[in-house]
């Protein structure tokens, strides 16, 4: 199984590790993943607020580079994701923007169809590859891992067709298939304060430590995401949310890496090193109680 | 010294064309359809934060309050995490609006001088602009010295965390070829 791969930003800076441990984990399960050919930035958030028509145009872009190849298109981060989903409906949706993005692709020599596939590696891993394939590469179960399943905003909403909205299970069973303890984490779709924890800490730090604080009440030792603003906020900024309000700790993980962890493979293949609050103290239990 | 200020506007001082001008915008068609219920204010992780809640900009913006609305704290506050678009009984695209008025409050320049939101979509806009592709380590210092760099002194804990864990771009970071976007820039950023 082949896929085209859109990293993002993120995925090439202070969130290579999902890179990483992505491609490991895909390889093992016998899932290819080309990188599209000089992609552009999605726009996440930010680009919206300056220029919509150049901000469709932009993801537009990537996905008519996507569609010269036969392959759906991944693309791991939350906010890539949730953009090139969002650009696709609009420019199906209203005829303004449609025609604006089509007429500036076409003075750049491209053509954008309008059938890309955008997938998330959760849906591919979870729903396509499947639990039982997953459960045949478990070499090493998570015994004694007790994970938040933290899925954070732009995967499930507005436009994700692959799990529910609210109360979204695809990574709680993963997990399980795995062999951890998924804690209940009513949280688990509570945005992290994107990019406000860097931008205005007084209001994006409050809402990063009540989704740790959540899953240290909670019971958890290991908190998992999928995006890696969500676990450059929860993992960067521990320190200053507990001098602020009180202490938190628990290593930020990847899906990806508790896949990899749970397959055999080394930690630092996995990016496990990049974590700043380390995951070794769990490691090392694990080791024990297995 | 306490300001006294006028709190309660008359009729004739409401710019009717504003809410029609938002509702113009794509997602935004909807504005008229709130029921004030309150759903996104008590749904949005951030209405604690705001000095408008989402409920009372949505009033605002559609009576007329343009002044009081692009100068709001609400609109940059807003994470874009959807919740309040996904949970609208009246499927209002209030992100959509928010989007909106950002855009409107950078185009009249109005927004709050030396605020690091506006400052930050800005700066990466110039950079995608330019190389295709944000640095994220550079953008966080061209947010900083615009903003508030004694803000950036206080962080130096954290850039030695990303340098120790390599996660620190070290150089730049761009497409092979950036000029392939011109097309897109093209007619300005409207």
């Amino acid at each position: 199984m082949k896929f085209t791969y859109f990293p993002g930003c993120s995925l090439k800076g202070s969130g290579r590790a999902y890179e990483e441990s992505l491609f490991v984990v895909c390889k093992q399960l016998g899932v290819e993943l080309e990188e599209l050919d000089d992609w552009n930035c999605c726009g996440a958030t930010a680009y919206m607020a300056v220029s919509e028509r150049q901000a469709f145009g932009l993801a537009a872009r990537n996905l008519a580079l996507a569609e010269q190849k036969p392959h759906e298109l991944i693309a791991p981060c939350s906010a890539c994701y949730m953009v090139l989903k969002k650009t696709q409906k609009y420019v199906a949706e209203y005829p303004k923007i449609g025609q604006e993005v089509h007429e500036a692709l076409k003075r750049g020599g491209l053509n954008y169809a309008g059938t890309a596939k955008i997938r998330h590696p959760l849906d591919v891993l979870v729903n396509d590859i499947g639990l039982d394939a997953i459960k045949k590469q478990v070499k090493n179960p998570l015994k004694g891992f007790k994970v938040a399943p933290y899925y954070g905003c732009q995967i499930v909403r507005p436009y994700a067709d692959f799990d529910d909205q609210h109360d979204p299970v695809l990574m709680d069973k993963l997990f399980k298939a795995l062999g951890a303890e998924v804690v209940k984490y009513p949280l688990k779709t509570r945005c992290c304060g994107g990019s406000l924890t860097g931008t205005l800490p007084e209001a994006g730090l409050g809402l990063s430590f009540h989704i740790l604080r959540e899953a240290q009440r909670r019971g958890a030792n290991v908190l998992a995401t999928v995006c890696p603003l969500c676990q450059f906020n929860l993992d960067a900024y521990q320190r200053d949310m507990s001098n602020k309000f009180e202490p938190v700790h628990m290593p930020i993980v990847y899906f990806t890496q508790l896949m990899g962890l749970a397959f055999g493979l080394d930690a630092k293949t996995l990016g496990l090193q990049r974590g700043i609050i380390s995951i070794e103290p769990l490691l090392k239990k694990q080791e024990v109680v297995a | 010294m306490t300001t006294i200020r006028q709190t309660i506007k008359y009729d004739a001082e409401r710019d009717r064309n504003f809410p029609k001008e938002i509702m113009s915008r794509h997602g935004c068609e909807k504005l008229y359809g709130c029921i004030q219920c309150g759903t996104c204010s008590a749904t949005c992780p951030v209405s604690s934060y705001m000095d408008h809640t989402p409920r009372q900009l949505m009033a605002l913006t559609r009576a007329g309050f343009k002044k009081e609305v692009l100068s709001s704290l609400t609109i940059w506050l807003c994470a874009s995490c959807y919740a309040c678009t996904v949970d609208c009984p009246k499927e209002i695209k209030i992100t959509d609006i928010m989007y909106a008025l950002k855009r409107h409050a950078i185009e009249e320049g109005v927004y709050p001088k030396r605020f690091p939101i506006p400052i930050l979509a800005r700066e990466f806009f110039k950079m995608v602009k330019n190389r295709g592709r944000v640095t994220e380590n550079e953008l966080a210092v061209r947010m900083f010295l615009q903003s508030n760099w004694f803000a950036m002194v206080s962080t130096w804990r954290l850039g030695l965390n990303l340098m120790r864990t390599g996660r620190f771009s070290m150089k730049p970071e761009s497409m092979d070829r950036p000029e392939k976007l011109a097309s897109l820039f093209q007619g300005g950023p409207r």
